[in-house]
């Protein structure tokens, strides 16, 4: 990565969402993630690209410490979201992920209903007050994924009877319903078919006017179409991060060029 | 020939067809492996094959046979009247029975010759006396009927012996001669070895499901035979059971509900604490406890599933009887009389039953695949919330069936029961009053001199039978719900 000046870091310091700095992340004796610093820009769409086992899914979940599920995976550096040390003793991992959310590879919806799918995070949460606030949540979040006019009049049947697009656009409704800031996506669309693809896409696109969006996909065209600013990693190091357009367009690593034009990944 | 010469003798022919066979097959193909259609293993083995299986099997269809042959044969030698009051025809032929392995083994031991035991009659030779001398088991006075049954007994189970050998070693060579002629360089040995060993493992299972069948035939039949001497109205449907060994069940009363009340309450009680303690074990193995405390935690869990039932009795019986009796007892509160209750044979089995509940529903926890967890947690959800919503709804099918397994397990618990919970037959709500269950009562009817075609010892089939209608439907009914499980996640 190209050192940039201070100046300039100070200034994208104050604006970012997400500012990881030092990020070294061990499973075990392996070292997956080395040294990386990355600002995450609010409301915009930030995709991290890179070949399979290059730490971009690690780094991901070390947004959310979704990796304390995993006994010997260990973090080490900082990363702050809006300014506070996610990793402090003092942060509820729980209180976080409320505010992180995240959509998983594969859909998983729950096995229950789709009303009861979407209202399980307003639920645990206390968020609503009494049954028809629930109600609204559900409603709004399945309109915000864009689900509500085909499930409308089938909430109560189960989640896992859908399609698999409509599956993930499920979770997507499921993570926004706990009014997250963030929301992690993990190759969320590499399950699904190029139509709904297209329409997770086009969601992702909508839910970037509310929502700090990070990406993680394989599909270099993906991260081109939904992602105004991109990261490439490779080897576990954070190599080139840009803005979308001039990372595809005009990379300044070799590693990049030659990751982005297929010569290896 | 003994059995155990003439099952080497096959094998050793079958040893032999295997090294003729696939020298053979190396020779018709002049030495080359490659013009073999099959690895001349295969040949020697489909000669091996042929030479033991056939044979193994005339063996013993052979021996399940010959029994019934000699016994229908022999019985009728013995006439009408020779049998006497209180007695059967069954006792007499055990009688025969005994006489010739009498005879038999004194011929072996050289106390007498073999032409004395053919042909000596027991009016001039007092054959009872010479045989207890020589130290054999003779029950009562050999009479010239008796005597007579037992000499052919003997006659016609060693000729009958003879031919066996002969036939199944005949069978054996036929075999081999057989495999040994088919041997050509393009015979497909391979296939025909795969066959054979199709054959070996469907029979493999068949005795496995015929046994089942066996143990089904055997209750019914008695079942059916203690139904004609007593009224199944009044054993299904009567409150008593006191059985009367004496006056050849007469006056006993046979009514089964004590019986299946005793055992469902026990059962129940065990399954109250055999459930929430495994299913919470489970719960704690699978979703907290690190690597390593699991490593050691499950072994040590399952150690309790290999302790024999016999010494959860003793623990019963001398541990934990007299302390719930210190409190419960009349030092304690007064409520119970004796050491063996309900209570007692209930933990215990309960105890029993943890490692049951929780290994079963360990695995089936972790059947529910990891994306349910990350869903739940990647929506701030705590442990035991993902654990109470997701986890278990997901895997309460499984759960389910596992409890029933349980129960089905806890019905036919019998060393605990007999060792706490006593022996006395009780409609009772009280747990810390001693009752009894109709496995521990099935062994109480069966131990001891009872007469066999009273409906004092035929009742234990009718018992047997009605556990194993009420056991089996249980596990049907678990392996439907598993079943229904299994198909969510596949």
């Amino acid at each position: 990565m190209n050192e940039m000046p201070n100046l300039e870091q100070a200034s994208a310091m104050t604006s970012s969402k997400i500012s990881a700095k030092m990020v070294q992340v061990f499973y075990g004796d392996n070292q997956a993630i080395k040294d990386v610093d990355i600002e995450i820009q609010p409301r915009s769409v930030t995709a991290f690209i890179g070949p399979s086992g290059c730490g971009k899914s690690t780094f991901l979940r070390t947004l959310n410490r979704m990796n304390d599920t995993i006994d010997i995976c260990r973090v080490e550096g900082s990363i702050e979201i809006d300014g506070e040390d996610i990793y402090d003793a003092k942060v509820d991992p729980v209180q976080l992920r409320a505010k992180v959310g995240m959509v998983f590879q594969k859909p998983n919806p729950f096995p229950k209903s789709i009303y009861d799918n979407v209202a399980y995070g307003p639920r645990i949460h206390g968020m609503a007050r009494n049954k028809s606030q629930l109600d609204d949540i559900v409603a709004s979040s399945l309109q915000k994924a864009g689900l509500w006019e085909e499930v409308k009049n089938r909430l109560d049947e189960p989640g896992t009877g859908m399609s698999g697009g409509q599956q993930q656009r499920l979770c997507i409704a499921r993570a926004i319903a706990v009014s997250p800031e963030v929301i992690l996506m993990d190759e969320p669309c590499s399950a699904l078919d190029p139509i709904a693809t297209a329409k997770v896409e086009e969601l992702i696109d909508e839910l970037r006017e509310n929502y700090t969006i990070v990406i993680v996909t394989h599909s270099m065209q993906q991260a081109a179409r939904v992602s105004q600013r991109t990261a490439f990693f490779h080897l576990g190091i954070l190599v080139e991060e840009g803005s979308t357009q001039d990372i595809f367009t005009n990379p300044k690593d070799k590693r990049t060029q030659d990751y982005i034009t297929g010569r290896f990944g | 020939m003994s059995l155990f010469w003439l099952v080497v003798i096959v094998l050793a022919i079958a040893l032999v067809g295997y090294v003729v066979g696939r020298a053979r097959a190396l020779a018709s193909a002049g030495g080359d492996m490659r013009d073999l259609h099959s690895l001349p293993s295969y040949y020697g083995a489909n000669v091996a094959m042929k030479a033991a299986v056939p044979a193994f099997l005339i063996l013993v269809l052979w021996l399940l046979v010959q029994p019934f042959v000699i016994h229908s044969n022999i019985s009728d030698m013995i006439p009408e009247g020779t049998i006497g009051e209180g007695s059967s025809l069954g006792l007499v032929m055990a009688e025969v029975r005994r006489t010739a392995e009498g005879l038999e083994n004194a011929v072996a031991a050289g106390q007498i010759s073999d032409d004395f035991a053919r042909n000596a009659r027991s009016d001039f030779t007092d054959i009872t006396t010479r045989l207890k001398e020589a130290g054999q088991i003779v029950t009562s006075q050999i009479t010239q009927p008796i005597m007579r049954a037992a000499q052919s007994y003997r006659i016609m189970l060693s000729t009958g012996n003879f031919y066996m050998s002969i036939v199944v070693l005949l069978a054996a060579i036929a075999g081999a001669l057989w495999g040994i002629r088919e041997t050509k360089a393009d015979f497909r040995a391979r296939n025909t070895v795969e066959r054979g060993i199709q054959v070996i493992l469907f029979s493999a299972a068949l005795i496995a499901v015929l046994t089942t069948l066996g143990i089904v035939l055997s209750l019914v039949f008695n079942t059916v035979e203690f139904f004609r001497l007593y009224p199944a109205m009044d054993f299904f449907f009567g409150l008593t059971w006191s059985p009367s060994f004496s006056g050849r069940g007469g006056s006993s009363e046979l009514g089964i509900l004590p019986l299946l009340w005793g055992t469902f309450y026990i059962s129940f009680v065990a399954l109250a604490v055999a459930v929430p303690v495994g299913l919470f074990a489970a719960v704690y193995l699978s979703e907290y406890a690190s690597s390593r405390v699991r490593a050691v935690a499950k072994p040590m869990l399952e150690i309790l599933a290999g302790i024999p039932t016999i010494v959860y009795g003793l623990f019963a019986l001398l541990t934990v009887g007299p302390m719930l009796l210190s409190v419960f007892g009349e030092d304690g509160l007064g409520i119970m009389k004796a050491g063996t209750a309900v209570m007692t044979a209930g933990l215990v089995m309960g105890i029993m039953l943890i490692p049951f509940v929780s290994s079963l529903s360990d695995d089936i926890i972790n059947a529910v695949p990891q994306a349910m967890r990350d869903g739940s947690y990647g929506l701030g959800a705590t442990k035991s919330e993902t654990v109470k919503q997701v986890i278990l709804p997901a895997a309460l099918p499984g759960i389910v069936g596992a409890i029933l397994l349980a129960a089905s397990r806890a019905i036919g618990e019998t060393m605990i029961v007999v060792l706490g919970a006593g022996a006395a037959a009780r409609l009772s709500l009280n747990p810390f009053e001693a009752m009894t269950t109709v496995t521990a009562k099935i062994v109480s009817q069966l131990t001891g001199d009872a007469d066999f075609a009273s409906p004092v010892a035929l009742v234990a089939f009718a018992l047997g039978m009605t556990l194993f209608v009420v056991t089996l439907g249980l596990n049907i009914v678990a392996l439907y719900i598993v079943r229904k499980y299994r198909e969510q996640y596949d």
